[in-house]
């Protein structure tokens, strides 16, 4: 038996994709975890977004679709216009119901099913953004065990989600954005808590 | 906030009571989104313990109405995804064209809107007349809004946008009429709809079609219930007849896949070809 992959959540909105960037150029392919990035974006370019970030790591990158076993070493994005849960099997499923914090998909419902299916083992990053996005599903992850980590907001470009962030959680780690990269990829060396 | 999730026995224990009690069968559809939309009603109708909501489930039937018509997902707005409803217009509706009836399916409508959008695109092909649409749902609640038409007047603005990148060509308004904040569409539209209750989890096929559109709806549903809906629409299309899914469902996975061709755009739209 393969050993479950860890999951890395991603939250970032207004500014972050820059961020997201930098982090995944520091993590080398055979990661024993599985990233998972909750953006919010306009509905169309899905293609691209994928692209993008596959000129950026050797990890491989796809959009997440529904019922789809989660992988390590994989980068997964959730598609436009859906909400991206993870099921108790470590498997996607989408939902196309109503927008939270005006956002679909939000970076909560990500967050917090992330937290339920996987308690104490799961890393959540929060990342720059203009709304509070995320906050809750932090405070969730936290409420589980989990490593709740948010980028320094002086360092991003709009600071309002990560501010809100250390504002309403007891936040594990604060980083810049050029550090993130090299502290989740230490974690993961670290055994984890499943 | 929507924070309140409940617990994985809870969420099994309410599924049971359903299925014993009323009939309805949720076993099959994806826990994730369950649990939360369950979470969520707690909170909406402010129910102080899981407790007291399996209480009320058991007990009022009038309840599980609504509860089954929270648990399942009701979004869903006219012309929905414009590029699909091109397609549609473009290469589906020309093929439907030369039937001398056509039948079409909306399994899972919710509200209509997109039973209306089929309706115009119908009418602007003068095919309405000889055309019926048959919508079906497994709420009874949404069924009625579906019947009268009468959507929120706030919303006409992207539906209108919707409509013109779908190749709509006429005065997306014409089709309405506005009274405060509802827009009534014409009832000419709903003359061709068939509009009636149907399980996806536990009914059976009723009539044989040569379009049928289920978009958004396999989502919710695990593998093996996903597998019997496919089974199911399969054996109510006619050969040669269109399924159409959401943006991000697939037939692909499915046990049908090998009966089906995806049509060479970008739409998730096969064709049955045996």
């Amino acid at each position: 038996m393969t050993q479950p992959p860890r999951l890395v959540m991603i939250g970032g909105s207004a500014g972050s994709l820059d961020v997201i960037f930098r982090l995944i150029e520091a993590l080398p392919a055979a990661l024993p975890a599985a990233l998972v990035v909750v953006l919010h974006r306009k509905s169309t370019g899905d293609n691209l977004l994928v692209e993008l970030l596959a000129t950026k790591t050797s990890l491989r990158v796809k959009e997440a679709e529904e019922k789809e076993p989660i992988l390590p070493g994989h980068l997964y994005i959730a598609p436009a216009d859906y909400h991206l849960l993870i099921e108790k099997d470590l498997s996607f499923s989408l939902d196309d119901s109503e927008k939270v914090n005006y956002s679909r998909p939000s970076i909560d419902v990500s967050f917090e099913s992330a937290s339920d299916a996987c308690g104490a083992s799961l890393i959540a990053v929060l990342l720059s953004g203009a709304n509070a996005d995320g906050v809750e599903g932090l405070r969730q992850v936290k409420e589980r065990g989990g490593l709740t980590i948010v980028q320094e907001p002086g360092s991003a470009e709009v600071d309002y989600m990560p501010r809100q962030a250390i504002k309403n959680v007891a936040i594990d780690i604060v980083a810049d954005a050029g550090a993130l990269g090299g502290i989740i990829n230490e974690l993961l060396r670290q055994p984890g808590e499943r | 906030m929507e924070t309140l999730l409940a617990k994985d026995e809870d969420v099994e224990l309410l599924l049971n009571d359903l299925w014993e009690i009323y009939g309805y069968d949720f076993t099959g559809y994806s826990r994730a989104s369950v649990k939360r939309r369950i979470g969520r009603l707690i909170v909406l109708d402010k129910f102080t313990s899981f407790a007291e909501l399996r209480y009320r489930v058991r007990t009022d039937a009038g309840y599980v109405r609504r509860f089954v018509e929270e648990i399942t997902v009701n979004v869903t707005e006219m012309f929905r995804d414009p590029s699909f409803y091109k397609a549609l217009r473009e290469e589906i509706i020309p093929v439907l064209a030369t039937r001398p009836f056509i039948r079409i399916w909306h399994a899972g409508c919710a509200t209509g809107e997109e039973v209306y959008s089929m309706a115009i695109l119908l009418q602007e092909a003068n095919l309405l007349h000889k055309s019926l649409v048959y919508a079906t749902d497994i709420n009874p609640g949404v069924l009625e809004k579906a019947r009268k038409g009468i959507f929120p007047l706030h919303h006409m603005k992207q539906y209108s946008e919707n409509y013109i990148l779908s190749g709509g060509k006429k005065d997306f308004s014409g089709y309405y009429t506005a009274k405060y904040d509802w827009a009534k569409f014409d009832d000419g539209l709903k003359s061709k709809m068939i509009i009636s209750t149907h399980n996806l989890v536990s009914d059976w096929s009723f009539n044989e079609f040569q379009l049928i559109l289920c978009r958004n709806v396999l989502i919710y549903f695990d593998r093996a219930l996903q597998d019997r809906v496919f089974a199911l629409f399969d054996e109510s299309l006619e050969k040669l007849g269109f399924l159409a899914l959401g943006a991000r469902e697939s037939l692909k996975f499915s046990v049908v896949r090998n009966k089906f061709a995806q049509l060479e755009n970008k739409e998730k739209i096969w064709r049955k070809i045996t």
